[in-house]
C-alpha cells in the first residue's frame, strides 16, 4: 500500500522489465550469434555428431546387438590375422596413394603454371575430368581394363609380345591396381589445389630470387615450396583421411581379393558388418582408424595455424 | 498495406478444409471393404519376366482378396537388398514383407514373424521342405521365413558336351538323359572322374571355369564339394573342428589337385566371370543355374546348342547340390501380417510356383522335392532337354547343401560372406603355406567369428 493509502499494482512494471531484460537479451550480439548458427549447430549434430557417436555405441555392443561388451570388438579385431592384414594394406594403400598424388599433382600442377594463361583453361580442363567422374563408374571401367579374362591392357602387352599380367589375381599386382586407379582419381584435386597455391605466389620473390642467382631446383625449395607448405599440408590430411576411408575402388576392381589382400578398413568394415550379419564389429573396423587420424589432423592443422599466426 | 477482404487466418482455414475435403474420398474408398495395403520387397529377378509373374500374381490375390499389393522390386546388385534389410531392421519400419537372402532371416529372426503355421499347411499338401532350407530358415524350432520359388536356385554343372565328349571322353547326355533314368557312366560321375576330366580338357585349352574367389558361385560350388566330403568346419554347437575333421582335409587335397588344372585367373573371378568363360566358347564346363544358358542362347546360340546341365559329381559322402535359396519373410513390426501370410501361402502353391519357374526359364527351384517335375524343364531348349537335370530328381541321389551348415547360422554366415573355404584352398593352392598351417589359420577366423 502507498503512503497516500492507494494500492500500487508491481505487476506491470515487473512485466514491462522482463520484456526489456528479454528485448536487451535478443539485441546482445552472443544471442544473435547463437541464434544464427543453431540451423548449422542443429545440421552439425544431425548429421556428425549423432552418427558418429551412434556408430561408437555399436562398436560396443555383442554380435546379436543385446548387450554391451565394451572394447570387446576392437580385442577380437586385434586377434584376427585377416584384420592386421586390412591394417597393413589400409597403411600402404592409403600412403603410397596420397604421396603418389601429392608428387604427380605437384608436377602436373608445375606445368599448368608454366603454360600461358589463355591455352591453360582447357588442359586444366581435360586434366580434372578423372576427378569429375564418379568414381565407381570410372572403376568399372578400369576394371574392364584389368578383367582377369580379357584385359584389354593385357592384349595390348601381347601384342608386343609381354606376357599377360595377372592385374587382379595376384596379391602385389590386385595392390598396385588399386593404388593405381586411385591415384588417376585423385591426383587431379592436389593438381588443382597446388596451381591455386603457385598462382598466389608473389612474382617479386622469385625475381629476387633470379636476382640473387638462385637455381631452379633453389627457387623451389626456398620459394615456392615454403609459400605452399600449408596448402601441400591440408591437401595431404585431406586426402589422406579420404583414401584411409575409399570404398569404391577396391569393391569394383578386386572385392578385397585375393585372399583379403587388397581389403582396406571400408571394404573389410561393409564384409563384416552387412555381408556377414555382425554390425557391431563392422563399426568397429571403421572406427578404428578414427583416433590416429585425429591426431594426426590435429598436428597438422595446429602446424598450419600456427604458420598462418607468423605469417602476420 | 491494403486489404484485399481477406484474412490470413481465413486464407489458411479455407486451405485445411480444402486438403481435408480432397483427402476424404480416398480414405472412404480404401475404409470401404478393403483388408489394407500390403506393402512387399521382392528380389529384383536376373530375368526380367520375373517380376512380370510376381507383379501379375500379387494383383490376382490382391483382387480376389480385396487387399492393396504394393509390390517393389530390390535388386541384390551392390548389395541393394542388404542394405534395405539392414535398414529397416534398425528402424523398425518399412516393407510388410521382403525376400530375404539365404542367411539373412537367421540374422533377424528376432524381427520375423513366425510362419509355422504357412509352412506347416505347405508341408501337409506337397512334402517335407529340403533340409538345408530348412537349416537356414528355422530357429528355435520356429519357421521365420518361406523358402520362395522366385530367386531360389542351385548351381550345377553346366557343360558342353562335345567338348566333353571330344576331349573327356565322357557322352554326358547318354549319362543324365532328359528323362528319370541314370545312363552309362552316371555311377561313376564322381569328383574323381571330375577330376580326370577337368585335366583333359585343361591339356585341350578349354579347361573348367570354376570360380575361387570370395563370390558365392565360388563359394557355393566349394562348399558342396567339402560338404560331399562329410567336411564339417564347425559343428553343430559351434566347435571349431576344421583342424580335425577328416572331410576337410581330404577335401582341401582335392581341391589342391583341382586348382591345378582351373584357368590361372580363376582366384579374382566374380559371379559373371564362369558365364563369359563358358559363353565365349573358352571352358568346357561351369556351375551355374540356367542363367548361363539363357544368356548364351541369346549372344552365343551355336555354344547354347551345346550345352547340358547335370548333376553334381558324388563325393565319399554323396552328391551334395549348391543350394542359394532366397525366403520370404514377414517383419513383426508389419500391420498386416495376416494379408502378408495369406499372400505367401498362395505364391508358394504349386499352380503358383509352377508359373514362377515357367516364366524364369526353369531358373526358379521351388523348395518341395515334389515340385521338380514342371514340364519347362523338360520342354526349354535348344538342345531340349537342356536343363532336365537341373532340378534335383530322386535318381540323381543327391542332396542340396549349404556351404559351412551344420554350424550355427550367426557363424556360418560369416564364414560364407568371408569366403574361408575358397581362401583355405588358395592359402596353400597360391600362398605355398602347408595344409596343416592353412588349417590353423582357418582354425584363428572361424574361433573369431564365434566370439563377441
Amino acid at each position: 500500500m502507498a503512503a497516500d493509502g492507494s494500492i500500487v499494482t508491481l505487476e506491470p512494471s515487473i512485466g514491462r522489465r522482463g520484456v526489456a531484460s528479454l528485448r536487451r537479451f535478443t539485441r546482445r550480439r552472443s544471442t544473435i550469434a547463437f541464434l544464427m548458427t543453431t540451423p548449422l549447430l542443429l545440421v552439425i549434430g544431425g548429421l556428425v555428431v549423432y552418427p558418429a557417436g551412434y556408430a561408437i555405441y555399436l562398436s560396443t555392443l555383442n554380435r546379436r546387438m543385446t548387450s554391451n561388451i565394451g572394447l570387446g570388438n576392437f580385442e577380437i579385431l586385434l586377434d584376427t590375422d585377416t584384420f592386421w592384414m586390412v591394417i597393413w594394406q589400409s597403411c600402404i594403400f592409403a600412403v603410397s596413394a596420397v604421396l603418389a598424388k601429392a608428387m604427380i599433382g605437384f608436377w602436373l600442377a608445375h606445368k599448368l603454371h608454366d603454360i600461358p594463361s589463355k591455352g591453360q583453361r582447357k588442359w586444366r580442363g581435360m586434366l580434372l575430368i578423372p576427378w569429375v567422374i564418379p568414381p565407381a563408374l570410372s572403376t568399372l571401367g578400369w576394371w574392364w581394363m584389368f578383367d582377369p579374362s580379357y584385359s584389354s591392357i593385357n592384349y595390348l602387352l601381347n601384342v608386343f609380345a609381354v606376357p599377360a599380367v595377372p592385374w587382379l589375381g595376384e596379391a602385389w599386382w590386385a595392390r598396385l591396381s588399386v593404388i593405381i586407379v586411385n591415384v588417376w582419381y585423385g591426383a587431379p584435386f592436389f593438381m588443382i589445389m597446388y596451381l591455386a597455391a603457385l598462382k598466389s605466389v608473389p612474382e617479386q620473390l622469385y625475381e629476387a630470387a633470379a636476382i640473387d642467382g638462385a637455381t631452379g631446383m633453389q627457387r623451389l625449395r626456398y620459394v615456392t615450396l615454403p609459400m605452399m607448405r600449408n596448402i601441400i599440408s591440408i591437401t595431404v590430411l585431406f586426402s589422406l583421411i579420404v583414401t584411409f576411408a575409399n570404398y569404391d575402388i577396391v569393391r569394383v576392381l578386386t572385392n578385397g581379393g585375393p585372399r583379403d589382400l587388397t581389403h582396406v578398413f571400408a571394404t573389410y568394415a561393409f564384409q563384416v558388418g552387412i555381408l556377414s550379419g555382425n554390425v557391431p564389429r563392422g563399426a568397429a573396423v571403421s572406427l578404428f582408424m578414427f583416433p590416429l587420424l585425429a591426431i594426426f589432423a590435429f598436428f597438422v592443422l595446429r602446424g598450419v595455424t600456427k604458420r598462418t599466426k607468423e605469417e602476420q | 498495406m491494403a486489404s484485399n477482404g481477406i484474412t490470413r487466418r481465413a486464407a489458411l482455414g479455407a486451405g485445411v478444409a480444402g486438403v481435408a475435403a480432397s483427402a476424404l474420398p480416398l480414405v472412404n474408398i480404401h475404409a470401404q471393404g478393403t483388408a489394407g495395403t500390403l506393402r512387399c520387397g521382392f528380389w529384383d529377378h536376373w530375368v526380367p519376366a520375373g517380376n512380370g509373374i510376381m507383379r501379375e500374381l500379387c494383383g490376382e490375390w490382391g483382387e480376389k482378396n480385396h487387399v492393396n499389393v504394393q509390390v517393389d522390386f530390390i535388386t541384390s546388385v551392390g548389395n541393394q537388398n542388404l542394405l534395405t534389410i539392414a535398414a529397416q531392421a534398425q528402424a523398425r519400419s518399412g516393407h510388410d514383407l521382403l525376400a530375404f537372402p539365404a542367411w539373412e532371416p537367421s540374422a533377424h529372426a528376432d524381427l520375423l514373424e513366425p510362419v509355422d503355421d504357412v509352412v506347416n499347411r505347405l508341408i501337409e499338401k506337397y512334402g517335407p521342405i529340403n533340409t538345408a532350407a530348412e537349416y537356414l530358415a528355422k530357429r528355435e524350432g520356429h519357421w521365420r521365413g518361406i523358402p520362395t520359388v522366385s530367386g531360389s536356385q542351385q548351381k550345377v554343372p553346366c557343360a558342353r558336351f562335345d567338348l566333353m565328349q571330344e576331349h573327356a571322353g565322357l557322352d554326358i547326355r547318354k549319362m543324365w538323359p532328359a528323362t528319370d533314368v541314370r545312363g552309362p557312366g552316371a555311377d561313376d560321375w564322381n569328383w574323381a572322374t571330375f577330376l580326370t576330366a577337368a585335366q583333359k580338357c585343361h591339356a585341350a585349352g578349354v579347361p573348367f571355369g570354376l570360380p575361387m574367389g570370395a563370390f558365392t558361385d565360388a563359394v557355393d560350388w566349394v562348399g558342396a564339394l567339402f560338404a560331399s566330403y562329410n567336411a564339417k568346419f564347425i559343428d553343430e554347437a559351434g566347435k571349431v573342428t576344421v583342424k580335425t575333421d577328416p572331410g576337410v582335409r581330404a577335401g582341401l587335397e582335392y581341391m589342391v589337385e583341382l586348382s591345378k588344372v582351373l584357368p590361372d585367373d580363376v582366384w579374382a573371378w566374380d559371379d559373371a566371370s564362369n558365364n563369359r568363360a563358358l559363353i565365349s566358347g573358352r571352358s568346357a564346363l561351369i556351375f551355374n543355374p540356367p542363367s548361363a544358358w539363357a544368356v548364351a542362347r541369346r549372344d552365343s546360340p551355336e555354344v547354347a546348342e551345346k550345352c547340358w546341365y547335370m548333376p553334381m559329381p558324388a563325393g565319399p559322402a554323396g552328391a551334395r547340390v549348391p543350394y542359394l535359396p532366397y525366403f520370404w519373410g514377414i517383419w513383426s513390426f508389419s500391420r498386416n501380417k495376416t494379408a502378408a501370410k495369406g499372400l505367401l501361402e498362395f505364391l508358394s502353391e504349386r499352380g503358383s510356383a509352377e508359373r514362377q519357374t515357367t516364366t524364369s526359364s526353369g531358373y526358379d527351384i521351388p523348395p518341395f522335392a515334389s515340385m521338380s517335375d514342371f514340364p519347362i524343364w523338360k520342354t526349354e531348349g535348344p538342345p531340349v532337354g537342356v536343363v532336365y537335370n537341373y532340378p534335383i530328381k530322386p535318381h540323381h541321389h543327391a542332396t542340396q547343401s549349404v556351404a559351412f551348415a551344420p554350424a550355427p547360422a550367426e557363424i556360418a554366415v560369416q564364414a560364407y560372406n568371408q569366403a574361408i573355404n575358397t581362401k583355405l584352398v588358395a592359402h596353400v593352392a597360391k600362398g605355398g603355406e602347408t595344409i596343416d598351417q592353412a588349417l590353423d589359420w582357418a582354425a584363428r577366423e572361424l574361433r573369431n567369428f564365434a566370439r563377441g
